[in-house]
């Protein structure tokens, strides 16, 4: 892999810039600022960073408290536990009372091959997107990261971003990252399937279009990053264009991308829709590579399945 | 407001309309409440309909949310929104009123209901004030039952480590609970040793019904440095009628025909007492 640096880092490098113009931007951990890249950022920056001990609750709640007093929170804590300890405190204090607080879930997903399911966060993306007023986001690299850390910081409401620990191959350039908020991004367009992934399932996904295209058969690929709110009309293209949909995620088979898309295609252009995730039990110990291939989430597993089903 | 103790029996006569009016509300805790809300509303806190987006003053966070009719019946009566529509509306159907604190309503910070948030958050509120040298202050009210939940005690430890003076937290401590005696429950007969403990400044007030020592308590809280303070209010739920005081049915109960006619009684008694004092 040619590129070193994690989408954890990636945020930090964008929010030790805009803090030298925006004394504004509070950065806070959970005993969590070196697996959350922030170490340089409360060397640098100790004003605007506040470390809160391993309490993910206090975490969120005081984010809340600070962004109602006109601050802009990062609360960086593995996604295991911001998304599931902390849950009442998003939903409540972030959500319900509209705070402008960034929840940033890192070592997300099965970032944490090894460690068993109590450090996995396969439930996030159906957990957050299940409360009203509260965005999720699941970035594919480290560009598109930083275009969503600035778009962030454009505007005053809650959101929960997930990244993963370890640094992804990337899918575009300094130079070459078209973003738009809340939009997908049209990674390649085909009439035989759509791939819509999110996060880390993003680049296996468009390497698959590429295996597809040796066999002949054209893909879409859509970059779903904005998980919620959702880009129904990227969507309803993409299906529309193809024969068969094929969504794909580093998250539990309910309530994640998958069951969304399927929403969407049931209602506006009914066709087959089906969904690659994770299983619903305790995933199988291994690095991150080794569960993914073990459970068909790389572009062979995507390719393969792609190809029955359009067949 | 010459006579506040005289007023909070009109308050709280105008609490039990609401209740009745809508069917449904936490009582017992509006009464025992309702004292230090008045003492911060109307003897401490700079905060009123004029100010209240101005970002030096002063933070409050019901945290006992369940006690918001105690809380809707002040704010009314400080100007953010009319009592009488308070009293015809609440909890009824598309009602902005509802059951519990919701900040789209002017002078409320935040929404709260579930118990535990309202310390943490008003640390952050706190933390926000240091940094941006600020001299606003923060204050939140928790029920007693309320110190069963862990978040209460992350939020002591957070306080107490950034030694926010400027942070104020009230114990609204009436020792019952929806299912009886606190000490039966989850006993924690102790606070005055456990927030010490976590390096906060505590002042124990004897009588939390009494404006009076509730006032001083806070005078007292404004001048500790270097560490919050805690206000155990030792307050008695129901406080007002004998139909109601320290019975733990009263937590969340809509009175009777025959009980509301005893209870207003027994709240103009307490005024007329008050008034000749």
């Amino acid at each position: 892999m040619s590129n070193k640096i994690p989408n954890r880092q990636a945020i930090c490098e964008v929010l030790m810039d805009k803090v030298q113009t925006d004394k504004d931007i509070v950065v806070l951990c959970s005993d969590s600022r070196g697996s959350a890249s922030m170490t340089p950022f409360a060397d640098a920056f100790p004003d605007n960073f506040i470390e809160v001990g391993i309490a993910e609750q206090n975490l969120v709640s005081i984010s809340a408290g600070l962004a109602k007093c006109g601050k802009k929170p990062f609360a960086a804590s593995p996604a295991c536990f911001l998304s599931t300890r902390s849950y009442e405190q998003a939903k409540v204090d972030c959500a319900y009372s509209n705070t402008n607080v960034t929840l940033i879930g890192i070592s997300g997903g099965i970032s944490y091959g090894a460690l068993g399911m109590s450090h996995h966060s396969a439930q996030d993306i159906a957990a957050m997107s299940a409360i009203p007023n509260m965005r999720v986001y699941l970035p594919s690299d480290r560009h598109q990261t930083k275009h969503l850390i600035e778009a962030l910081l454009k505007d005053d409401k809650p959101a929960y971003i997930r990244v993963g620990r370890n640094p992804v191959e990337d899918i575009y350039t300094e130079e070459d990252c078209p973003f738009t908020m809340d939009q997908a991004t049209v990674l390649c367009e085909g009439t035989d399937v759509a791939l819509i992934a999110c996060g880390e399932m993003v680049k296996p996904a468009k390497d698959a279009a590429k295996l597809l295209n040796e066999q002949g058969i054209s893909a879409t690929v859509l970059d779903m990053y904005c998980v919620k709110p959702l880009d129904k009309q990227a969507i309803v293209k993409a299906a529309q264009n193809a024969k068969v949909v094929l969504t794909i995620e580093e998250h539990a088979p309910f309530g994640g991308l998958g069951s969304m898309v399927s929403q969407v295609v049931g209602e506006e252009c009914p066709r087959t829709v089906v969904n690659l995730a994770l299983p619903d039990a305790p995933v199988i110990t291994g690095t991150s590579k080794e569960v993914f291939d073990h459970y068909g989430l790389n572009a062979e597993g995507i390719a393969k399945k792609a190809a029955e089903l359009v067949k | 407001m010459e006579n506040l103790t005289a007023f909070s029996f009109d308050l709280r006569k105008k609490v039990v309309e609401m209740i009745r009016e809508g069917g449904g509300g936490h009582i017992g805790g509006d009464m025992s409440v309702i004292d230090i809300l008045i003492t911060l509303y109307f003897k401490q806190m700079n905060i009123s309909p004029q100010n209240m987006d101005d970002p030096d003053r002063d933070r409050f966070v019901l945290s006992k949310g369940h006690s918001v009719e105690a809380y809707y019946a002040v704010l009314a009566a400080k100007g953010f929104f009319p009592m009488e529509e308070v009293i015809a509306n609440f909890s009824k159907f598309g009602s902005k009123y509802i059951g519990h604190p919701n900040n789209k309503l002017p002078g409320i910070e935040m929404n709260s209901g579930s118990l535990g948030h309202g310390l943490p958050v008003c640390i952050g509120m706190a933390l926000a004030g240091k940094m941006d040298k600020k001299d606003y202050r923060v204050y939140t009210v928790m029920g007693d039952g309320e110190l069963a939940e862990g978040s209460v005690w992350e939020g002591a430890m957070a306080a107490g480590h950034y030694k926010l003076d400027n942070l104020c937290a009230v114990i609204d401590r009436n020792r019952l609970q929806i299912s009886g005696c606190t000490e039966d429950v989850m006993a924690h007969d102790s606070q005055i040793e456990r927030w010490k403990s976590f390096g906060w400044h505590v002042v124990n007030v004897e009588n939390g019904n009494s404006i009076e020592q509730l006032n001083a308590a806070f005078d007292e809280a404004k001048a500790a440095k270097g560490q919050p303070t805690l206000v155990l209010a030792n307050t008695t739920k129901g406080f007002g009628s004998s139909v109601m005081e320290n019975k733990a049915g009263w937590h969340h109960h809509v009175p009777s025909e025959e009980e509301y006619t005893q209870i207003m009684a027994d709240l103009d008694a307490r005024k007329e007492a008050a008034l000749h004092e």
